[in-house]
């Protein structure tokens, strides 16, 4: 059986010896209509978004009127309850998602409406139910599998390395694994050390596996559901302060793409790589920087494995400068690996080193005072992004 | 009555610790003794003669390519082997008592239940030799075969880590309210994992239609029954009473005891969507496997004691000819077959390609990602650039 590369669906550039183009796109279409959704681009909200419209309608701009303003954990619910809906292999499975609603309410009211068999309560053991939604995957569900915290998963590293990661390769092709592994993480408010995790470190060095994080209701509803529809074992991380945010999202139905960026801010002094949280961060350091006369490009990665390189490249491409804010730890995290493959393919762009903001190679304290000085704020943001357009770094 | 939510019960005034000891261990359900003759008062299970015959080609195969296998490991021939020597007719009857659509999760020792189903001598010849035919594509190790055809999940070494794959493919079984059940097999080493109580749990709470078979054959490689677990009834009460599920302890060495009592528990299983427990009492003949030598915690006289006098495969045979369907000249014309066939298999195997190096980066995703095209080209180009015995072919 052949395996295809999937033609891009923008134009490919070339960057001296190297051609980049997007690594995937969709190529099916949505259910109900036409087009796809290339939405990676928000860049400025009077740009139309390409949402995908019902047959014989055009796609419609959201303008103040329309779509509708909603929570993250909502989107999030949104997301899981239309694909539910449209696909009826679709189900969800994990500790107190079903008659309780998910302990973040992310499953709410999904097991009125679809029966408490497709919306699971699972006893207490996250390898068994992550094994169970891996081998309801291979026999022909969608699973997604819900850890009340991603931190609780490491329990279940060995379902989700060995076998979800590694089955389809190990068994020629024969078996696919479309399970989708979500929940929150990262640092919240206090929650101690075992519920500060970032899994995204550890996993992300899985073969097989896919990982994105989604930072804003929009990103949130598109991401889960194009998760639920690949084939690919795909972590979706949330994170734990996040699901209250408000957006105004489409009415209309879109899907996002698993492996494309978002370019949140376009600019040209230099390139600040982020995701989930600390795009939030980021942006607040932005209006001082902006303030002061910057000019930074803000990318969102959201796609954690594999990196969109096409995008980040264009932007280095651009700005020769790169900064990494991130939520991982120092050793081994997210910011590591993408200083790597920055170094490895876009040297000749680079005016200076890759640089990278990060936590500390400590477990997560409770103290408020020791917690905040461990995860990344926007002050220390500002003046990395100074030194570094000053040449002081 | 004592009303608690987590259970309700009679008081008593009278501290009374329970025993862990009862006074006698589960008994052991068969239908032949020793010598293959029907014990008084046995219902013997509609068998007739060309199922019982087919049955006897099966394990007499499996006997053959086991002790051919066997040796062409020790000849350097493939890197690894695991026999199934001493548990053939608990592969065999169980294998025979389900239909093609229930879904079977072998742990790595039921290489007869695939044979059962049809996959053929090449088949398993190609995935030992890892060659191009292999259904794998040479990912695996030996024994590790998989067939999606024949719904036999290809094996992970990690042990027990199959048991929740089965709660999950009988949750989808029980969703669709299919005629069928998901069935899955373990050792006594594997009911110590923490998969096997979470699995047993889970299917119990959840209502699963999944068969567990423990094959208890005595060892998890050096570790005799006695170390694995505390008590007599460990495996059976332990999983059958403590977890809520119907279980039964059968000899596994009577080809008939274990055809009625899996077809019995089948029927259960589905009608009724409950699992069942069969724990199949019987003996790991061989060693545990080519990376093993057993004579260093056991003795030649045990091993040779069960290998003759109690080999389940002579036992069914000797039924055989006493309901007059097979004989000496027979079991010579099997024995001689099987062998070149066996031969023949190896031999052809032997001779094919390894797979090609495209199938290094194939199915870790369903499409290949940039950074496997890349890795890719740069591994054919270090191959280019080296002596012949790199080429890919």
């Amino acid at each position: 059986m052949a395996q295809k590369v999937l033609v891009p669906c923008s134009s490919s550039s070339s960057c001296g010896n190297v051609q980049f183009s997007p690594s995937r796109v969709h190529t099916q279409a949505i259910a109900f209509g036409g087009g796809l959704s290339q939405s990676s681009s928000r860049k400025n909200k009077s740009l139309a978004l390409k949402a995908v419209a019902a047959k014989g309608e055009t796609s419609a701009p959201v303008t103040a009127k329309s779509g509708h303003e909603i929570l993250l954990f909502d989107a999030l619910r949104e997301g899981l309850e239309e694909e539910m809906a449209r696909d009826p292999t679709v189900c969800v499975m994990g500790e107190d998602v079903g008659h309780y609603g998910g302990s973040y309410k992310v499953t709410k009211g999904l097991a009125e409406k679809f029966g408490d068999l497709r919306v699971l309560d699972t006893p207490i053991c996250e390898n068994s139910f992550t094994g169970m939604g891996i081998g309801a995957a291979m026999t022909g569900l969608r699973t997604v599998v819900e850890g009340m915290n991603m931190g609780f998963l490491l329990l279940a590293y060995n379902q989700i390395s060995n076998n979800a990661g590694m089955l389809h390769y190990t068994s020629g092709g024969q078996f696919k694994i479309p399970v989708v592994i979500r929940g929150p993480g990262g640092v919240g408010k206090q929650l101690g050390a075992e519920h500060s995790q970032r899994l995204e470190s550890y996993f992300q060095s899985v073969p097989g596996l896919q990982m994105v994080a989604c930072s804003t209701p929009y990103n949130a509803k598109g991401l889960m559901k194009a998760a639920i529809r690949s084939d690919n074992p795909v972590i979706l991380y949330e994170h734990v302060l996040l699901y209250n945010l408000k957006e105004r999202i489409p009415d209309e139905e879109y899907v996002l793409c698993l492996e494309e960026a978002e370019l949140v801010r376009p600019g040209k002094d230099i390139t600040i790589l982020t995701y989930s949280r600390m795009r939030h961060f980021v942006l607040q350091a932005a209006k001082t920087l902006v303030e002061r006369g910057y000019d930074p490009e803000i990318i969102d990665i959201r796609s954690l494995k594999p990196f969109d390189l096409f995008t980040i490249g264009n932007s280095i491409k651009k700005t020769h400068k790169v900064l990494i804010v991130e939520e991982c730890m120092r050793t081994g995290g997210i910011g590591a690996s993408l200083r790597a493959a920055i170094v490895d393919n876009f040297w000749d762009f680079l005016d200076g080193r890759p640089e990278c903001l990060s936590s500390q190679d400590v477990p997560t304290p409770y103290a408020a005072t020791l917690e905040d000085a461990t995860v990344v704020q926007p002050a220390q943001i500002i003046v990395k992004v100074e030194q570094m357009l000053q040449g002081l770094i | 009555m004592l009303d608690f939510p987590g259970a309700k019960a009679a008081f008593t005034s009278r501290m009374e610790f329970i025993s862990p000891n009862a006074a006698e261990a589960v008994p052991c359900f068969r239908i032949l003794d020793d010598l293959g003759r029907a014990l008084d008062g046995s219902d013997i299970p509609e068998i007739d003669s060309s199922l019982a015959v087919k049955m006897y080609h099966t394990m007499v195969r499996l006997q053959t390519f086991d002790s051919i296998f066997y040796e062409a490991q020790r000849q350097g021939r493939i890197s690894f082997y695991l026999t199934n020597i001493g548990e053939e007719a608990l592969n065999v009857a169980s294998a025979a008592a389900l239909t093609k659509d229930d879904v079977v999760f072998p742990q790595y020792r039921e290489h007869g239940v695939l044979m059962w189903r049809g996959f053929t001598l090449d088949e398993f010849a190609n995935q030992c030799f890892s060659n191009e035919d292999g259904h794998g594509k040479g990912r695996q190790m030996p024994i590790h075969y998989g067939s999606e055809k024949l719904n036999y999940f290809t094996i992970s070494s990690p042990i027990a880590t199959q048991l929740p794959h089965a709660v999950g493919a009988a949750y989808g079984l029980k969703m669709d309210r299919k005629n069928a059940c998901a069935v899955t097999y373990f050792g006594d080493g594997g009911s110590s994992e923490g998969d096997f109580h979470a699995a047993c749990n889970f299917a119990a709470v959840l209502e699963a239609p999944v068969l567990f078979v423990c094959r208890n054959n005595g060892y998890a490689i050096s570790t005799p029954a006695c170390e694995q677990y505390k008590g007599k009834h460990a495996i059976q009460l332990l999983a059958g009473r403590g977890y809520g599920m119907t279980s039964i302890r059968v000899d596994g060495n009577d080809a008939l005891a274990v055809f009625k009592a899996v077809s019995a528990a089948r029927k259960l299983a589905v009608e009724q969507s409950k699992p069942v427990l069969i724990e199949a009492m019987t003996y790991r003949v061989g060693h545990h496997s080519t990376s093993d030598d057993s004579t260093k915690y056991r003795s030649g006289e045990e091993i040779a004691h069960w290998r003759s006098v109690r080999d389940p495969v002579l036992r069914f045979r000797r039924w055989l000819e006493s309901n007059a369907w097979w004989s000496v000249e027979d079991e010579k014309e099997l024995r001689g077959a099987a062998r070149k066939e066996v031969i023949s298999a190896m031999n052809q195997a032997e001779k094919k390609n390894k797979p090609p190096l495209s199938e290094l980066f194939t199915d870790v995703y369903d499409t290949l990602p940039r950074n496997l095209l890349e890795q890719e080209a740069t591994l054919r180009d270090t191959v280019s650039k080296n002596p012949p015995s790199l080429a890919p072919h």
